[in-house]
């Protein structure tokens, strides 16, 4: 028992079930998945597929993270890669053509892996702090995008556009079986390489990782390239979700739930570790949460309170210096044991 | 393998480096190597704060490596923290004068700014404008300045924009109650959510990102609890005092909030350079551990930084509803990114301890002088704003990168 409650993933996971199970409690029918139409149905695909863009994205993020880094731009990438890939269908004489669309999604994609190399090189090559490197584009993305969009919001009406974020294939929604590809891509390119461990010595130390022959501004570079990838694909999701593109709101806020995602999932924002499997499991905690929200039929704007509340205890639980001053406090053993404990933190 | 110098201002560190880093290790101690990096995290789990200070030394010595590694001597953290420490001190007397170069490049740019916005057009170059950005950017200036405080400390605060919203949103609701009492009422929650923000920080070591991002998103949550809907002012308070235009010389006029500003700067310029309090912020920024090895009361001062931020951002808040003479939860979404920006382009270093509240006026002033001219030129959109701003932000964080090489590759 006590090695599970160790194990890594243990809280997030249960935290995650506790809150499955809140609404099985609140609403009985949640856990069931209906087939209509040849389409699967239900409460637990819905929280998949509005999740699926904070999936990749949190992806994305895990590996700057894993670096030491963080990426800001996110939201502003997933903004952009929106904007063009809907500005060049809505030019095309028919937007109905496949080939029109998938024209637009390379351009799109192309273009967030060039925002991607831009942070990357401003902080492999420049030296800039991550926080800050992404800074640049988090505020300047926004007002590209709406460059593009020309300040417009861009509707369109493509039908295999709109497969990629409302579309199903085999029954399963399409942008769920996107992002099961590139996590199980990624899993396996991380895991089963030295990619991943060499990430994590990239994080645990840039300098001491690149004196033992680590190229280590290489993978930097990659790591920020990768996260504005998948925050381009997020981008088309998103954008053909709503058959849209708006420039000043879409992914809005999505670095930070990206961020808590990750956070929630046991990496450290130092970098050196991560868990993708943890990841994931943050990424569909913050969706069940809104879902939650929406289904008990409180308003959904007061969703961020029991955000905060849910960040707050997440990150506290996971933090030692909580659970040393808190639950160590708690054992009776007398009243001098918390202080040497706080002599400690404080030393 | 290719070894390019890491740090260009210490270049004899990177020619006798060469021994060590140059030569190309096998595949097997690359791995191995890298295993090493990773058991060591594993080893450590977040750990005790104990274990933390370890590996805080362990990343010290690795910043000091390259020092180490240029006396020919095997890297120990002590020596590494020692090489750092000399490293750092020895050319104080010049870094002490160049850290003023941002503020005077700001400087100079918003001289050129005015003086290209009178040239173009007659209205622009009058001090009215002046006053005029004081007027409409006073509550950005006051957020900002609170956000200098916790950036020195080298922490963050996300909560800005959201405590403003806050804020204005309980002016609206109370202020028909209570009348004046709303701004102690106001200005408490601010200093309370700054406070819990940097209890949580200090005291349970979250990352200042998260906590304070946790702290944006209730600070927004509460606005649409109190209500989804705007609530508009009408009190005088809000709606009539702070716009009686008081006449100055030269049919120019300023009103009341920009005293409020004025007074907020002069007071934070007062604090940070002439108190204990404020050289305590600086020092926790240039190095915790050393300002806790020094006695400095760490807690208190990194505590009170956020203390600061939150009851700088209620008053803004305040200060925006006289604006607006609204409530509502969507007022001043992404304040924070436009605080953080003039603080990086007011010259203060985001890694901390090093920056000036009068440098973050200057940045707010550039912003500000930006969207006027911007306004002015009528063709332009106002995405523009937006993206000038990211420029000047890359092309500030590239110049201090330049001043100090040393100081901003932390963290």
């Amino acid at each position: 028992m006590k090695a599970l409650t160790k194990h890594r993933l243990f809280w997030p996971a249960a935290i995650l079930v506790v809150m499955l199970l809140a609404n099985v409690i609140v609403t009985p029918t949640f856990f069931r998945i209906e087939l209509k139409n040849g389409h699967l149905y239900g409460s637990l695909i819905d929280i998949m597929l509005y999740g699926a863009p904070l999936i990749l994205i949190a992806l994305g993020m895990t590996m700057v993270i894993a670096t030491g880094g963080i990426d800001l731009s996110v939201g502003a990438t997933v903004a952009i890669s929106g904007a063009l890939a809907c500005s060049i269908i809505a030019e095309q004489p028919d937007q109905e053509a496949v080939g029109g669309v998938l024209t637009a999604v390379a351009f799109a994609l192309g273009l967030s892996l060039v925002l991607g190399l831009w942070n990357g090189l401003l902080v492999a090559r420049i030296g800039i702090q991550p926080i800050v490197a992404t800074l640049i584009l988090m505020v300047a993305g926004r007002g590209v995008a709406q460059l593009i969009t020309d300040g417009q919001i861009i509707t369109i009406n493509s039908e295999p556009y709109e497969l990629i974020g409302g579309g199903y294939l085999f029954g399963f929604p399409f942008a769920v079986l996107v992002v099961a590809v590139v996590v199980a891509g990624t899993a396996v390119l991380i895991r089963r390489t030295a990619l991943g461990l060499l990430l994590e010595a990239v994080g645990g130390n840039a300098e001491a990782s690149r004196l033992v022959g680590i190229r280590a501004r290489r993978l930097l570079v990659l790591a920020y390239v990768f996260c504005a990838f998948c925050a381009g694909i997020a981008g088309l999701m998103i954008s053909s979700n709503i058959r849209a593109a708006d420039g000043n709101n879409a992914g809005l806020w999505i670095e930070l739930d990206a961020i808590l995602a990750v956070v929630i999932g046991g990496t450290s924002l130092m970098g050196g570790r991560f868990s993708l499997a943890g990841t994931v499991l943050g990424a569909l905690i913050i969706q069940t949460l809104s879902t939650t929200i929406y289904t008990t039929g409180v308003p959904p704007q007061v969703t961020l309170v029991f955000k905060a509340l849910v960040v707050t205890a997440v990150c506290l639980i996971q933090s030692p210096a909580f659970r040393a001053k808190v639950f160590r406090r708690r054992r009776p053993t007398g009243p001098a044991s918390p202080a040497p404990a706080e002599a400690e933190v404080a030393a | 393998m290719k070894r390019t110098p890491q740090d260009p201002a210490l270049p004899e560190a990177g020619d006798s480096g060469a021994g060590v880093g140059g030569s190309p290790p096998d595949s097997g101690t690359r791995e191995a190597s890298g295993r090493v990096a990773a058991d060591l995290d594993a080893r450590d789990p977040g750990g005790s704060a104990a274990a933390a200070d370890v590996r805080q030394t362990g990343r010290e010595a690795a910043d000091g490596a390259g020092d180490v590694v240029s006396n020919g001597r095997a890297p120990g953290p002590l020596r590494g923290r020692f090489a750092l420490a000399t490293a750092g001190s020895l050319p104080l007397g010049r870094m002490a004068r160049r850290e003023y170069l941002p503020v005077l490049v700001t400087l100079a740019l918003f001289v050129v700014l005015f003086a290209t916005g009178s040239i173009l057009y007659p209205a622009f170059g009058s001090g009215q404008i002046i006053i005029d950005l004081f007027i409409d950017n006073g509550f950005l200036l006051v957020a900002a300045i609170g956000m200098t405080f916790v950036i020195l400390t080298g922490g963050i605060d996300l909560s800005v924009g959201a405590v403003i919203a806050l804020s204005a949103m309980l002016s609206a609701l109370l202020v028909e109650h209570v009348g004046l009492f709303v701004i102690p009422i106001v200005l408490a929650v601010g200093a309370l959510l700054g406070f819990a923000m940097g209890y949580v920080i200090h005291h349970f070591e979250i990352q200042p990102f998260i906590a304070t991002l946790a702290g944006m998103f209730l600070a927004r949550g509460l606005c649409f609890v109190i209500s989804i809907d705007q609530i508009s002012i009408k009190h005088p308070l809000f709606a009539e005092w702070p716009h009686i235009p008081i006449p100055l010389p030269g049919d120019m006029f300023v009103k009341p909030t920009v005293f409020v500003a004025i007074a907020v700067l002069a007071l934070a310029f007062w604090a940070l350079h002439y108190t204990r309090f404020g050289r305590g912020v600086y020092a926790i920024g240039g190095n915790e551990q050393s300002a806790l090895l020094m006695g400095l009361p760490v807690a208190r001062t990194k505590i009170g930084a956020y203390v600061v931020s939150g009851t700088c951002s209620a008053l803004a808040g305040m200060l925006f509803a006289t604006y607006t003479l609204s409530g509502t939860g969507v007022h001043a979404v992404g304040m924070e990114l436009d605080a953080i920006a003039a603080v990086v382009i007011g010259g203060t270093l985001l890694t901390g301890g090093s920056g000036y509240v009068l440098g973050t006026l200057l940045g707010v002033m550039l912003l500000g002088s930006i969207q006027t001219l911007i306004r002015f030129e009528g063709t332009l959109s106002s995405w523009w704003i937006k993206i000038v701003t990211g420029v000047l932000l890359f092309v500030f964080i590239v110049l201090q990168r330049t001043i100090a090489p040393k100081k901003s590759q932390k963290g």
